[in-house]
């Protein structure tokens, strides 16, 4: 056991919701910014998100002001970082991956979501579809800052949060569940927080 | 908060590499595997806020390291570098 | 204190280690000076830093990374903390860690950020804390005897947030002692003839002089700081090999 340093509590603060605490998390009350890199400022005239088969054939896309002409949804979730901490009732409005991948014709187990910056990471068709996942542009009433992964990121609060990618510009259809930035370095394929899966062998 | 405030260099490299390698790494030169650019590891661009940490050659962008130290592992990821010269201490 | 030649014998992997609190020295209203023991301590450099791991009781741990303030040849080792506002570990160790405490500790780190007495002539740029390794460069020159000329510039916010004024003050009036000058960018005392302002490239030339390919030039402090100085300073002539920077950040909260 390591050497406890008298005094010392860090900054999180107990849990008082523990039933909504996934186990060896701490809950904060900011927002704290995590990233692999410089912010990527793509100006909202360039940007655009597209659905692309396994060998890159594009299936979709959408230009800003057509993404932002799509149904949208504002939902309050609660997040878990795997680095530790955990923010309940956060609220974000998106397009929900459902309404992307409607139209989308080819089938595939799962998706790899691609980035401004090259960060990827990838998840089961099943975890971003019914309802569970988001390509959110707003963030607590206001649109999403670059700092969080504007002008949009994917949002997936049932999994690790470092599946909810920023800077996101699409998702590729993929027959594998191929390693994302993370998942081929250490960090669970999956990433459930209720079971705790944050790395390797978890 | 700026972009500034999520950045460091690769000085702040040095607790973390020193536990697994015994040679000094902060002055180790590298070799960009996308550009070609050398420079001492100190000079790299260093993003210390993520799951993991994460080095940049400070002259294209490009991610050099990567590192993850957790659950009582290190993983780490040179593929950025072609090359590492570490010099044997005096 | 073991010197520089054990060193390269002992070439081994850091390892954290338990350290004793022997006193804890205010140095501004925001920031103290942790003077450890530490055992077997294999000696450092000026300009070199360790890493500070806390642990609570229910095992959630905390590390950052501190410049060593000392010179190489004081007996014990000291590591000078600015508490930031919202730091997690910061204001803990300004503000409640005492004498008889123990912390885990991992140093010395770093080969690139370093001066020896023997090393020429040196430039120091420092923002608020970024003074600390510089401070160990100055105070190991002095222990040293080493006439290598030394300048300091530093800023600060205000007069009250320098760290080592008094010190810097005696180092600086003795005889082959650096040169030292100061600009305070928030707030100035009455009668203040320093500088007031952000530092540039012409404050820089004033300070240094013309570019001087023996010279070494340290900027540590703020990301932001540290890059438009050492930008400054290339764009006045300095060697980019010479100009050597230590960036500090939130993580060093």
């Amino acid at each position: 056991m390591d050497y406890v340093t008298r005094g010392f509590r860090g900054r999180r603060r107990e849990p008082d919701e523990s039933e909504r605490v996934p186990p060896g998390q701490y809950l904060t009350d900011d927002f704290p910014v995590l990233s692999a890199g410089p912010t990527p400022h793509t100006p909202l005239a360039e940007w655009s998100f597209a659905v692309v088969a396994q060998d890159g054939e594009q299936l979709a896309r959408w230009s800003w002001d057509e993404f932002r002409a799509l149904p949208s949804e504002t939902v309050t979730v609660d997040i878990h970082c795997v680095t530790k901490w955990s923010k309940l009732d956060t609220t974000w409005e998106g397009v929900s991956v459902d309404t992307l991948l409607a139209g989308v014709e080819a089938e595939a187990g799962y998706v790899t979501a691609f980035c401004d910056g090259g960060y990827t990471t990838n998840l089961p068709v099943e975890d971003v579809t019914g309802g569970k996942a988001w390509v959110a542009f707003g963030y607590d009433g206001e649109p999403l800052e670059p700092e969080h992964g504007g002008p949009a990121r994917l949002l997936v609060p049932h999994l690790y949060f470092w599946k909810s990618a920023k800077w996101l510009r699409g998702l590729r259809l993929m027959d594998e569940d191929e390693p994302g930035f993370w998942e081929g370095l250490g960090y669970h394929l999956y990433g459930d927080p209720w079971r705790e899966q944050r790395y390797w062998g978890d | 908060m700026d972009d500034d405030d999520l950045r460091l260099d690769g000085n702040s490299l040095g607790g973390l590499l020193g536990e697994v390698f015994a040679w000094e790494t902060t002055t180790a030169r590298g070799t960009c595997a996308s550009c070609g650019a050398v420079g001492e590891v100190a000079t790299l661009v260093v993003y210390a806020h993520a799951p993991g940490t994460v080095a940049r050659c400070p002259a294209c962008g490009s991610v050099l390291l990567r590192v993850v130290r957790a659950s009582g592992r290190m993983w780490l990821d040179a593929r950025g570098l072609s090359a590492l010269e570490l010099r044997e201490p005096a | 204190m073991a010197g520089a030649a054990v060193l390269g014998r002992l070439a081994a992997p850091l390892r954290w280690r338990l350290v004793e609190v022997v006193e804890v020295v205010p140095e501004t209203p925001s920031a103290a000076t942790i003077v450890l023991d530490v055992a077997d301590w294999p000696g450092h450099r000026a300009g070199q830093h360790a890493d500070v791991r806390l642990t609570a009781e229910d095992g959630y741990q905390a590390q950052r990374s501190y410049s060593i303030a000392s010179a190489p040849e004081d007996p014990r080792l000291a590591l000078t903390v600015e508490r930031l506002e919202d730091g997690e570990v910061s204001p803990f160790l300004v503000g409640e860690l005492r004498a008889g405490d123990r912390i885990e500790l991992r140093g010395p780190i770093g080969g690139y950020f370093v001066w020896e007495a023997n090393g020429g002539p040196v430039r120091l740029v420092a923002g608020g804390s970024g003074v600390v390794p510089l401070m160990a460069m100055l105070r190991h020159r002095e222990a040293a005897g080493s006439e290598a000329p030394a300048t300091l510039l530093y800023s600060a916010r205000s007069l009250g947030d320098v760290l080592y004024r008094e010190e810097l003050e005696r180092l600086a009036a003795a005889g082959g002692g650096p040169r030292v000058a100061y600009t305070l960018t928030r707030e100035r005392p009455p009668g203040w003839s320093g500088y007031d302002r952000r530092i540039d490239g012409d404050m820089l030339a004033e300070v240094f002089g013309p570019a001087d390919p023996a010279a070494t030039a340290f900027v540590c402090g703020p990301t932001s700081f540290v890059e438009a100085a050492a930008d400054a300073l290339v764009a006045l002539g300095h060697e980019p090999a010479q100009v050597k920077t230590e960036r500090f950040g939130p993580t060093g909260g």
